[in-house]
């Protein structure tokens, strides 16, 4: 695994100058992934906060080959060339390597992207999807999407007397994704450079499909300052909130577990679009949202096989 | 008392007037404040908002809802409107009422989605496969907004059709005073339901013109509704004659009521020597270009459409008598002028007056060509 230091010497190939807001969770996690291989890149980005900012008229921040597609496909644009470099390289018309990633929000892979991304997976390319998860449609202005955490006040799901926010729990994209039994699957913080870019590295090495889930905070949307991001997104990881794991060839594996598992109160607090469940009247909202992350962590612990607690069926 | 609103709050306030109680959509610039309005007002009037996770989802939530007796929109801008497109032909061939609006910007695909484009116009009417009739409105004033945001649910209610409200990304962030108060008694129609005593047929019809009266789901009768080319039963048909009656009647319930369906507005003046047709945000502009000519003491007749689909050819006929040149100023390449082309044929001299770097037509780019 590569050590910091050798990291920060690789070249940069998300230049600075793009237009991402102060303290977004997401440009960090996209320069990482591209410093952690050597070969060459095609990079394809789906309608997004990442694609929108790094490529305003008339620059582009990216210093490899680039796609925007448009916002439901970029796992199937880049199935296509992936497939198509394979075609090349297998008659000699390309004598050097590339990799092949994929970006995209959480709207754009946990919704619209779904079909194009589960296609992808299943067919096997070689390439790594990272999904940049700010649970929402930020760059449309705090829509819900379907990893929107119950109470969140969104632009769609607003917060009034008769409203906590978003109904219902989030979609288990991550889990999905192994359902597919691709060879590598991943789930992360945008806080944790040395679990990240462990990821990336795996997931650019292994032979066919991989998937990583990164939870990256959003300032303008969840409604804090922006000095606090890794904060928010360490403290998503110690209230159990967005655990830390992967699965490699099958394997589950849990990559941090907390010394000791805080309140999601602690998680909920830092946040704007949280602020309301703190009425009284709101309470249950956080009591139910506590026991959608127990429940998911027993579930993950099993899955670990860090228990021999068998999970109940969710309630 | 008069409110100072937006184009897509007017959206949204049309909608409530017309009794709008469902929306289903997925949020797109710069159509996303009809939505997030929506999912404050809707239940707020008993009334059902739901976020898809596309925009086929959207209009396919629309229909269903539609079935079960709901007033239906769904609103959306350029990329939304291409994934939508399989359920347009849905709707027509099932024939549910549906109101879709359609917040252009600049294209094709991603395009400028923050900037203004009037390049759907000629997508609405041929984008879904198989061939049909269409109605799109085009206002250009924020009262025209709400107005016709009602005629639209009004006319998807009459022939069991999706209506489009084509507006742009200027007209949607635009705001003017509109006198909601009075618009609140604006006519409004309603599906004809069928009688719960009669034996029901999805698809009755006596004569090609004819449009079917409906029953909700969950209603008093056994509803089939179906993409499939079926017969009155909704039931799958391969009977020339019955596909003939369906694909017949589906095409003339609009073209034969085009004339009481086409809405615009004909400002013509005697010896008129020019004539400008456009529609939306275009006709905000050749309106002034109109004014400053004949202030210049020119003879100019101005045509703005409100319905672009059925295209109203008479009116443009009729306005187009006796000038020696049209110009036809809109935001794409040409959209609106291969109709007047078509409906004018060779005699008259028409000159295009195209956008789409997306800004709008300034009334000078226009005053020049008369």
């Amino acid at each position: 695994m590569a050590k910091l230091k050798d990291l920060a010497l690789k070249p940069e190939r998300l230049t600075g100058g793009h237009r991402l807001c102060p303290g977004c969770g997401v440009p960090h996690v996209a320069r990482l992934a591209l410093r952690c291989t050597d070969d060459h890149l095609v990079v394809g980005a789906s309608t997004g906060c990442l694609e929108v900012s790094t490529t305003i008229y008339p620059y582009s921040a990216w210093k490899c080959s680039f796609i925007h597609n448009a916002f439901e496909n970029v796992a199937a644009t880049v199935s296509g060339v992936e497939a198509a470099y394979r075609a090349l390289k297998k008659r000699g018309a390309v004598k050097e390597n590339f990799k092949f990633i994929a970006f995209g929000g959480d709207g754009g892979t946990y919704d619209i992207g779904l079909q194009s991304l589960s296609g992808a997976m299943e067919r096997g390319h070689n390439m790594v999807y990272i999904c940049y998860d700010n649970e929402a449609y930020q760059n449309t202005g705090n829509q819900r999407s379907s990893s929107t955490p119950m109470g969140s006040n969104t632009t769609t799901t607003p917060v009034g007397s008769e409203s906590y926010g978003r109904v219902g729990k989030r979609k288990d994209l991550t889990a999905i994704m192994a359902a597919h039994h691709i060879p590598y699957v991943a789930q992360a913080g945008a806080h944790n450079w040395k679990d990240l870019s462990r990821k990336f590295e795996r997931a650019l090495e292994v032979e066919g499909p991989a998937f990583i889930n990164v939870l990256t905070p959003c300032v303008p949307g969840w409604k804090y300052d922006g000095k606090n991001t890794i904060n928010i997104s360490r403290l998503a990881a110690e209230t159990c909130f967005w655990p830390s794991y992967e699965i490699d060839h099958g394997k589950w594996k849990l990559n941090f577990f907390p010394k000791e598992k805080k309140p999601v109160e602690e998680f909920l607090k830092t946040q704007g679009r949280f602020r309301h469940l703190f009425r009284p009247e709101s309470r249950h909202v956080i009591d139910l949202l506590q026991q959608e992350v127990d429940e998911y962590w027993e579930r993950l612990l099993f899955l670990c096989g860090k228990s021999d607690k068998a999970p109940q069926a969710a309630k | 008392m008069k409110k100072f609103i937006s184009g897509n709050e007017a959206v949204v306030e049309g909608a409530l007037i017309a009794g709008c109680t469902f929306y289903a959509g997925y949020p797109i610039t710069p159509s996303s404040e009809i939505a997030s309005h929506l999912s404050v007002r809707l239940p707020q009037i008993g009334g059902k908002f739901i976020q898809m996770e596309d925009e086929i989802g959207s209009l396919a939530a629309c229909i269903g809802a539609s079935l079960c007796g709901h007033k239906v929109m769904t609103a959306t801008s350029g990329p939304g409107l291409s994934l939508m497109l399989e359920n347009v032909g849905m709707a027509i061939m099932a024939e549910v009422p549906c109101v879709i609006v359609d917040v252009q910007r600049g294209g094709p695909s991603t395009g400028l989605a923050t900037k203004v484009g009037q390049g759907d116009m000629q997508q609405v009417r041929w984008g879904s496969h198989g061939g049909y009739p269409i109605i799109a409105m085009t206002p250009s004033t924020i009262e025209e907004v709400v107005k016709f945001t009602i005629e639209a649910f009004n006319l998807a209610e009459i022939y069991r059709v999706p209506v489009f409200v084509m507006t742009d990304k200027v007209i949607a962030q635009l705001r003017e005073d509109v006198d909601l108060d009075s618009l609140q008694n604006y006519p409004i129609t309603n599906r004809k339901i069928a009688g719960s005593s009669e034996e029901f047929l999805p698809y009755r019809a006596e004569t090609v013109t004819d449009v079917p009266a409906m029953s909700p789901f969950g209603g008093p009768h056994l509803v089939r509704a179906s993409s499939t080319t079926h017969d009155q039963h909704g039931r799958p048909t391969s009977d020339p004659e019955k596909i003939a009656f369906k694909n017949e009647r589906l095409f003339r319930k609009i073209q034969d009521n085009s004339d009481s369906i086409c809405q615009y507005q004909s400002d013509l003046m005697p010896e008129a020597e020019a004539l400008v047709v456009s529609f939306g945000i275009s006709a905000r502009s050749s309106l002034q270009a109109v004014a400053e000519a004949r202030a210049a003491g020119k003879k100019v007749n101005f045509l703005k459409l409100l319905t672009f689909w059925p295209f109203p050819d008479k009116a443009v006929q009729d306005a187009a008598r006796g000038v020696k040149k049209v110009i036809v100023p809109e935001l794409n390449w040409g959209q609106a002028a291969v109709e007047v082309e078509r409906v004018l044929g060779s005699q008259i001299d028409v000159i295009r007056i195209n956008k789409t770097n997306g800004l709008i037509i300034q009334p000078e780019e226009i005053l020049e060509k008369l």
